[in-house]
């Protein structure tokens, strides 16, 4: 690890009753890359996840994310929706988490409340229709058809979110997510249920997503799209961390091998030195 | 200290009462995930059934009073139980894969339903009875003041110790309670499984408005009187009774009821009258607020 | 293959008979049900003690109706098929009434302004107006709470009483004139919203829907019970009549008819109420519209579609709930103002629970978030309960039957779409069938 880091994880621990979902895992992502999180169903990712981005109150363990200019701030002492407000983290859901009543251009406008809520006059300025209001409401707009067009929604602009395909609706969240104008994207499973075309667009869309400067935190099962556009990869199992480095040294990993196929570690080792 | 006594008595038999009509409402809402608002007015309507059977039975010359009773317990637990399967029948059913406000709606409508129709059935006036059950027993005596067990109290007491066994034993050893235990886990796999999830739900709520129904009987016997309106109020107090006793558990309905009705006694008697509904209906905020599990239910993780 | 089919229909005989065997069924438990309580009936006797007769007439009559209608109810639902009345409309009739659709809302209000021109005379159709009024603004507080952050309030009359209760004993006591009390009801009932608000934020669905019926119980409990500061149940009278910025509505020479040169008529003060809460109302709509479009608005309704993706997009759930009971409280407390002004006096028997759900009753059957429905449904809820004036139990239980039909059949209500609220091309309606209900 010799990049700057944005996301430092230490001795995460998560308990729930009797069960330790996540277990004294340390991890950290660097700034402007892409960082996957794998590990088999159960691994307990999801719940690193809650943890990150406030919906679950870590048992023990810090988690802290340094900004651009310098403050850090320690996610574990922050409510849910600070931690997208302040710490400017913002995140997708494994099971889709769109407004369905409302239209893709309506999603993407909510997305940029705290920005307009402040230049509305919490409302008051709004309510008469200022100037300063009615600027800030076209800027935001003008962000929201940016980004419809960077996903390739701008013709369904105006459809309801719960009427767009599958994969519409995924890109539509992540876009959701970046109207926040987060320093951490935090992606859970993306690419669940696309197909290769849509996998691979999806993985053009978070590579220029990091080269515009935002990192990424992802949890995948898709591992094209991993090998493919991760820097670094951390594999959990069991809720512990059993591998990390670069795409191509976890692959080659037998501990990882074993935790996916479920096999044991030496014969997962003898599996490859036989070179099937 | 006898003073303290007698509201402790008074406390439990009213506890009885209310914990009699919140088993139906956590095994409904256990079984569901709906409150059922109508059931109150289901005590209402057991406590009428109660009323009229009664009325029938002496009219025809029968005076041995425990076969009158038994007999009258007979009928309305019946015929109260098909009104309360009847409701689920027609109101929550068809509700069952709505969106959640449905049947919560439907439920109060269904509330006005029989409030009303029991009004304009019956007329508005309060009918009440001369005291069916007389006598009791002095416990102790000191100053003049006079703590008094009454055979009333005693039967209400015992009614619903015996109710509450038999009930138990249907829940843990009987193939109806293991299917309705089943269904409050898992709906789906249930009924993959062979359980007739409809016809445990419905016999969920036949149950529940067969203990309503006693308690009504218990409730007429006691106080004398069935009106229109006691099902509205009573009902928020058994709901109370079982979110504190903890929503889905059993025992805690018990045991909530009996705390619901201590504390209502012990605030009638030691502060004040008017406020005691006040008192009850805080309780219900304060525990929902800051203990939403209750005495005896299990904590829920929300899933993200 | 197909053999020509001369010979009846194989399927019908087995369908009659289990048309009949149903109706039958249906017909042992309505008699079962109705026996008690239909076939005799009780009463207090003259000398106290409880005397009843029989009414095995009405019995039979009623189990006779049941097993009837069970046979209609199932030869419509094979008539009518397993999607309902949905498709009974046909497709030209259902474009027709969406492009009618676009003028109702103008047309209606057109038509409410002339009222009391159109109705001068006619003093019943004035107080009746002047109460659908009341209870269309009521309807688009609520609406706020429950249509739009989906918040499931059960308790919505505590606003009004304490709007109502703070006029009247601020312009008994204090004097202060309509205008003046007005705001100030408005605010206490804000405040109780947000007092409301604060201990119920984290509950969800019917436990919040029950904890603001308990908060309902306690206001009212608290009007009877506190005496010596709201009368108890003889309740506040003496609440003077509004005035035109002072200007008294008297037959008096410092009357607003002597003013103007008019001669004086009681139905001055009652086309003056109309028109005050008419504007009374059209103020609640026009801010609840802008509202919709300003980022509050967007936050409610994103609340009610997933409060989960809210947190995570930043927005402060908390305090855009306490913002939602806030404005429905506003709302019911000026309503509740208005109705002390015209009633002049008030009592706690108009503050009950049955208010609470008639209200609901009227957003939901409205389509929840729309304007429209809601004042519709206003005006067919009052006026429907005016068809059973005198008959108050009757009333009820109508009330309740209609509840219960209308989650069956129709439970997104009269309006079966949402507007967004801004768009780049077109605003499409959204069918409600996306609309989530919200949880609270």
């Amino acid at each position: 690890m010799n990049g700057d880091v944005i996301l430092a994880i230490d001795h995460l621990t998560m308990r729930f009753g009797g069960i330790v979902a996540v277990h004294d895992l340390s991890f950290a992502a660097e700034r402007r890359k892409i960082t996957a999180l794998i590990g088999p169903n159960g691994a307990g990712k999801t719940t690193v996840f809650n943890c990150i981005t406030g919906f679950y109150k870590p048992t023990g363990g810090t988690m802290r994310l340094t900004h651009d200019a310098g403050q850090v701030i320690a996610l574990e002492r922050l409510n849910d929706f600070r931690i997208s407000q302040q710490a400017r983290v913002a995140r997708t859901f494994q099971n889709i988490r769109l407004f369905p009543g409302m239209t893709a251009l309506e999603n993407l406008m909510v997305a940029q409340h705290n920005a307009l809520m402040r230049a509305s006059g919490l409302t008051f300025l709004g309510l008469i229709g200022a100037p300063t209001w009615r600027a800030a409401e076209s800027s935001a707009i003008e962000r929201s058809i940016f980004w419809l067009r960077r996903i390739g929604l701008i013709e369904r602009a105006d459809d309801a979110a719960g009427n767009l395909p599958y994969g519409d609706q995924r890109r539509l969240e992540i876009a959701r997510a970046m109207c926040t104008e987060p320093a951490l994207l935090c992606l859970d499973e993306p690419a669940a249920g696309l197909n290769t075309r849509e996998s691979a667009a999806l993985s053009d869309l978070l590579l220029s997503i990091r080269s515009d400067g935002t990192s990424i935190l992802l949890i995948e099962h898709d591992m094209s799209v991993v090998m493919e556009i991760s820097d670094h990869v951390v594999v959990m199992d069991y809720g512990v961390k059993i591998a990390e480095g670069s795409p191509q040294t976890v692959r080659d990993d037998p501990k990882v091998i074993a935790a996916y196929l479920g096999a044991d570690e030496q014969e997962a080792i003898a599996v490859m030195e036989s070179g099937t | 200290m006898d003073y303290f006594a007698q509201q402790l008595i008074n406390g439990l038999v009213l506890g009885s009462i209310y914990g009699l009509i919140a088993i139906g409402y956590t095994m409904v809402y256990g079984i569901v995930g709906m409150i059922n608002f109508a059931h109150g007015d289901i005590f209402m309507i057991g406590g009428f059934m109660a009323l009229i059977s009664y009325l029938i039975l002496v009219s025809f010359g029968l005076t041995a009073v425990p076969v009158i009773l038994l007999i009258v317990l007979l009928i309305s637990m019946a015929i109260t139980a098909l009104y309360g399967w009847t409701v689920e029948r027609i109101a929550y059913r068809p509700l069952r894969h709505s969106f959640r406000l449905a049947p919560m709606l439907s439920a109060i409508g269904m509330s006005f339903v029989l409030s009303n129709y029991s009004q304009v059935a019956q007329g508005a006036r309060v009918k009440p009875v001369p005291p069916i059950i007389p006598g009791g027993y002095r416990l102790a005596e000191h100053n003049g003041f006079v703590v008094q067990l009454s055979n009333i109290q005693i039967i209400v007491v015992l009614t619903t110790v015996v109710l509450l066994m038999i009930f138990t034993w249907l829940v843990a050893r009987t193939r109806l309670g293991r299917d309705m235990r089943a269904c409050e886990q898992d709906q789906t796999m249930a009924a993959l499984l062979g359980v007739d999830v409809d016809r445990t739900i419905s016999m969920t709520f036949l149950i529940g408005a067969a203990l309503a129904a006693v308690a009504g009987m218990m409730y007429l016997l006691y106080y004398g009187l069935v009106d229109f309106y006691m099902g509205f109020v009573a009902g928020i107090k058994a709901f109370t009774a079982a979110v504190l006793g903890g929503i889905g558990s059993l025992p805690g309905a018990m045991l909530g009821g009996l705390a619901i009705g201590l504390i209502e006694t012990m605030w009638s008697a030691y502060f004040s009258v008017e406020y005691k509904d006040v008192a009850a209906f805080s309780i219900l905020i304060v525990v929902l607020i800051f203990m939403p599990t209750g005495l005896l239910g299990r904590p829920e993780i929300e899933k993200v | 293959m197909s053999a020509p089919t001369s010979a009846p229909t194989p399927a019908s005989q087995p369908r009659i008979a289990f048309i009949l065997k149903k109706a039958a069924m249906s017909a042992f438990v309505a008699l079962v049900l109705f026996s008690l309580m239909i076939g005799i009936r009780t009463e207090a006797g003259p000398t106290g003690q409880l005397i009843y007769w029989t009414r095995f007439g009405d019995l039979a009559t009623l189990v006779a109706a049941t097993f009837g209608g069970s046979i209609v109810i199932e030869l419509l639902r094979g008539w009518l098929g397993p999607s309902g009345a949905a498709d009974f409309i046909p497709a030209p009739v259902q474009s027709a009434m969406a492009i009618a659709g676009q003028w109702i809302a103008p047309a209606l209000l057109i038509f409410t302004l002339l009222v009391p021109v159109i109705f001068y005379d006619q003093r019943y159709i004035l107080d009746l107006s002047i109460l659908v009024l009341t209870y269309v603004m009521l309807g688009w507080g609520l609406n706020v709470v429950v249509g739009l952050a989906g918040l499931l309030d059960l308790g919505y009359v505590a606003f009004y009483a304490v709007g109502a209760y703070s006029y009247a004993l601020l312009a008994t006591n204090f004097g202060l004139s309509f205008w003046v009390c007005l705001p100030l009801a408005g605010l206490l009932a804000s405040l109780w919203g947000v007092m409301l608000g604060f201990p119920v934020l984290r509950l969800r669905g019917d436990y919040l829907a029950i904890v603001t019926l308990a908060f309902g119980e306690i206001i009212r409990l608290v009007i009877i019970n506190w005496q010596s500061l709201t009368g108890g149940p003889n309740g506040v009278s003496g609440i003077p009549r509004p005035t035109l910025f002072g200007i008294p509505l008297t037959p008096g020479d410092d009357g607003l008819a002597a003013r103007l040169g008019i001669e004086f008529s009681p139905t001055h003060r009652i086309v003056f109420l109309f028109y005050l809460i008419l504007a009374l109302a059209l103020i609640t709509n026009w801010v609840t519209i802008r509202l919709r479009r300003l980022p509050i608005g967007r936050a409610w309704e994103a609340l009610r579609e997933d409060e989960v993706a809210c947190r995570a997009l930043g927005i402060n759930t908390t305090t855009t709930k306490l913002t939602a009971f806030a404005t429905g409280a506003l709302f019911g407390g000026f309503a509740g103002a208005f109705f002390a002004t015209r009633q002049g006096f008030i009592s706690p028997e108009s503050f009950t629970f049955n208010e609470s759900a008639l209200v609901l009753a009227i957003v939901v059957l409205g389509g929840m978030g729309s304007q429209l429905g809601v004042a519709l449904a206003a005006l067919a809820m009052i006026g429907g309960f005016e068809l059973f004036r005198g008959l108050e139990q009757y009333r009820m239980l109508v009330f309740g039957i209609a509840m219960v039909l209308l989650m069956i059949w129709r439970p997104r209500g009269i309006i079966g779409h949402r507007s967004p609220t801004v768009y780049l091309k077109q605003a499409q309606a959204i069918s409600s069938d996306l609309v989530k209900e919200g949880h609270g």
